[in-house]
């Protein structure tokens, strides 16, 4: 009896190897994706491969790139977070109105505004966490109620108009490239991912996230109480959202509060693109970036090629179906693999 | 007498465990036929062969003189064969008229459902199980008994030839099993072959004509029940000798009491429990599945609510109101689902060690992998896990393997009591000495340990006291110079035999 376990169980590859093909399986893949996509427009769409058109598509991915880095820890708890979108409408008008209060003096007022993004977004993901896990309800729900809600206050605090008149310098640091190749708000993208990809990896709370998202009843009965991991999760997700509203303001220096209309579903998409498993507890945060980068680069580049935009979100759509088909199908190898 | 059902030899494995083994039997046409054994003799395996949910690996299976192979759940119905599982599938929002008639709903032209027709087909069927329902009634607002009357009158809505009744009685009282056995005794004059699956001993006797036993997968016997007595049901279904395969240590002498609880209640419809374990100890809890030994386990552990209760760690009283504050007091629980509620299934072997105490292997809230892996090949070596490596995803390990992974997880934390339930259910002979060898170097240790177990020879042969669960109340104790498979059997069957 014991042998017809070991056969069973029997792994079928070195650990060295596994390894090797998890990292190419689960990792690689997405960056391999990137690059072949990135080689074929280079190659058919003019213009292209060009530094002018390698900027603006880094300046494009930063807001989504910051929302994605939240919705990947929620989505890691097996949860979903469809109000980033609204939530970063409201913190933009938050925001604008703080930095355009003329008694303040522009450093304090830019400093503030951030705060207050932060704070309002952090406290809407709050709610989305605490709603959902003090009364089991799934995520889905309390965030779309969330959605309209945030859209609505967005609405109250704006006078339902769209605010003006930032700080100049905020504006030009909004348009600034350091260095002629790095684009100011991507590079707050590319540090917020960093600060992700930290937490998630060498940290207790990282380890959490992904434990809470494979078994969280196991993790209770461990000893934890996973609901303080999902609601930390809502709250970072919140917490990005008002980071990606500061960014919206440095690069259309508006706050409205129409904005951010479709953003969560971006988001979302990014996510799963770059790996990230709906179901929780697999993925990694650098695959996001990965996939707000395949996203765009296919927008611009289907754009570049003429396709019209009404088939661009066809194919888009059909990019995004594929992502999960293969995620499902990478489970499957990756187990074999394990 | 002729053979309406024959099996031979037939046999199902799954990954670490066989859960049936050359199986051959024949139910005769006509007769009702019972099949007993203990939680994991394959009984509900056998079932699911039979419902076309699982394919047998070995043997074959005939059914009215051809070879019956069931591919579905529809494939056996369509056969002639019905099976009322012991969790019922009613849909409860539809009325009972439509449950009894699901899958052939009378239809008009266009395709609508002749209301008139389905009920008036209702009525006749319920009449048949004794039923005076309104058939419009939703399944929702009937009770459990009720319920499974319209499970068996959905049965004979499909002129069934062969009815499987699984543990039907496990949720009636004493007057509705009067009544279904009422029924049964109509069905059977009618020409139907039953076979019906029971733990409750004494009341086979009244329907039954043959007896099957079960045990480990295998079958013990087949006989015809006039002439049984209980005793000697008991004795096929428990058999084998305990061979000494637990080594009991008869030189740890248990000390002062680690754990004890008072007056645990669940909730206001279940009796308060006490009991204590000391450390050093194997404390054996006996009774059958449903009896409150998970529930008050659970309870004591915080998993599930309580209403009262006093639980005291080396006599001092403790709150606990979740598992947190269970283990924050060096408790740790060790649940039957192995797979649902303890391990991380798809994260690495090292991880699902470490989860019970991140905190030794951090510093500022910074994870030292190093100090992980070192820890965790530490306990992976120690409690002997067959893995490849550390990194192994537990999914990928053999039930004994996966056991010692829950086992090194809490030993990881450091603990002073371990209730364990079910340790060794879907484990292999192997790992399972293996595990009760660890458990006796953990007694060595002076720690408190208590052992759910379904396995009675196993509980005899590990525990030092055996106290033993009947509906959701402690109804004994017995210590180890008294043990006795029938007493502690009959103790277990104590509140559901009928008086």
């Amino acid at each position: 009896m014991s042998e017809t376990s070991e056969t069973v169980v029997a792994a079928p590859v070195s650990p060295a190897k596994a390894k090797f093909l998890r990292f190419l399986v689960r990792d690689a893949g997405v960056l391999l994706a990137l690059v072949l996509i990135t080689l074929f427009f280079s190659a058919t769409a003019p213009y292209f491969a060009t530094s002018g058109n390698a900027l603006k598509i880094f300046v494009q991915i930063a807001i989504n790139t910051v929302l994605a880095a939240g919705m990947t820890f929620v989505i890691l708890t097996g949860g979903i977070d469809l109000s980033v979108g609204s939530v970063l409408a409201l913190c933009t008008v938050v925001g604008a109105t703080v930095m355009i209060d003329e008694n303040l003096s522009p450093a304090v007022a830019i400093t503030l505004a951030l705060l207050a993004c932060m704070a309002t977004g952090a406290v809407c993901g709050f709610l989305n966490g605490w709603i959902s896990t003090r009364w089991k309800i799934p995520s889905f729900i309390v965030t779309l109620g969330m959605l309209n809600m945030a859209a609505g206050a967005a609405r109250v605090v704006s006078d339902n108009s769209t605010i003006t008149g930032l700080p100049q310098s905020f504006v030009d640091f909004g348009n600034l490239i350091i260095g002629g190749f790095l684009p100011s708000i991507f590079l707050i993208a590319v540090l917020v991912i960093a600060a992700g990809w930290f937490v998630l990896r060498f940290t207790v709370f990282g380890r959490m996230i992904f434990a809470v998202g494979t078994n969280d009843e196991a993790v209770r009965l461990s000893g934890h109480n996973p609901d303080f991991y999902k609601v930390a999760a809502f709250t970072i997700s919140g917490l990005t959202a008002g980071i990606a509203a500061m960014v919206y303001l440095l690069r259309l220096n508006i706050g409205s509060p129409i904005a951010g209309v479709g953003y969560e579903l971006n988001a979302i998409a990014a996510v799963i693109i770059g790996g990230t498993s709906l179901s929780g507890g697999k993925g990694s945060i650098i695959g996001t970036l990965v996939g707000a980068c395949i996203l765009q680069v296919l927008s611009t580049g289907l754009q570049l090629l003429g396709v019209g935009d009404n088939f661009k979100p066809i194919v888009i759509g059909l990019v995004i179906v594929l992502a999960v088909i293969l995620d499902a199908y990478r489970e499957r190898l990756l187990r074999k693999i394990r | 007498m002729d053979a309406i059902l024959s099996l031979e030899g037939v046999g199902k494995i799954f990954p670490g465990a066989v859960a049936l083994s050359d199986v051959s039997l024949s139910i005769a046409c006509g007769e009702t036929h019972i099949i007993l054994g203990e939680n994991g003799a394959g009984k509900s395996t056998l079932i699911k062969l039979l419902a076309g949910i699982y394919q047998p690996d070995s043997g074959t299976i005939a059914f009215n003189g051809e070879p019956y192979q069931p591919k579905t759940p529809h494939d056996a119905q369509l056969s002639g064969i019905r099976i009322v599982h012991q969790e019922l599938n009613l849909l409860p929002y539809l009325s009972i008229a439509e449950n009894l008639m699901l899958e052939s709903l009378p239809r008009r032209a266009f395709g609508i459902v002749d209301r008139k027709a389905l009920n008036s087909r209702a009525v006749a069927l319920l009449k048949e199980v004794g039923l005076d329902i309104d058939p419009r009634t939703r399944v929702e607002a009937l009770g459990v008994a009720q319920m499974q009357l319209v499970e068996i009158a959905k049965a004979l809505s499909y002129d069934s030839k062969l009815l499987v009744l699984d543990e039907p009685t496990a949720t009636l009282t004493p007057p509705e099993i009067e009544r279904l056995f009422a029924i049964i005794k109509r069905l059977k004059s009618r020409g139907v072959t039953i076979i019906y699956i029971s733990h409750r001993l004494h009341e086979v006797f009244e329907i039954g004509n043959r007896v099957t036993v079960l045990r480990n997968g295998r079958l013990v016997a087949t006989r015809e029940l006039q002439g049984l007595t209980v005793p000697d049901l008991v004795r096929m279904m428990i058999g084998r000798d305990i061979a000494d395969e637990y080594g009991f240590d008869a030189s740890i002498v248990p000390g002062t009491v680690a754990l004890s609880v008072a007056n645990l209640k669940r909730d206001a419809s279940t009796p308060d429990i006490s009991f204590a374990v000391r450390h050093g100890e194997i404390l054996g809890v006996a009774g059958l599945v449903g009896s409150g030994r998970t529930e008050a386990m659970r309870a004591l552990f915080g998993a599930d609510p309580k209403l009262d209760g006093l639980v005291e760690i080396d006599g001092k009283p403790v709150a606990i109101a979740a598992p947190k504050d269970a283990v924050r007091h060096g408790l740790s629980l060790l649940t039957e689902d192995r797979k649902g509620q303890g391990l991380l299934l798809d994260m690495p072997v090292d991880k699902n060690i470490t989860i019970t105490d991140l905190d030794k292997v951090s510093r500022n809230g910074l994870l030292n992998r190093r100090a992980e892996v070192a820890a965790a090949n530490d306990l992976v070596g120690q409690l002997r896990v067959k893995a490849s490596s550390i990194e192994q995803a537990v999914r990928n390990l053999s039930g004994g393997n996966q056991q010692k992974v829950v086992l090194a997880k809490w030993l990881f934390r450091g603990t002073s009591t371990l209730i364990l339930d079910e340790p060794t259910r879907g484990v292999d002979i192997g790992a399972r000495r293996e595990i009760y060898q660890l458990l006796w170097m953990l007694a060595a240790q002076q720690k408190g340990i208590i052992m759910v177990s379904s396995d009675l020879p196993e509980l005899m042969g590990m525990c030092h006291r055996i106290i033993v669960f009947s509906k959701n109340k402690i109804v004994g104790e017995v210590p180890r110079a008294e043990f006795d498979q029938e007493r502690i059997l009959s103790l277990a069957y104590q509140e559901y035999v009928r008086p």
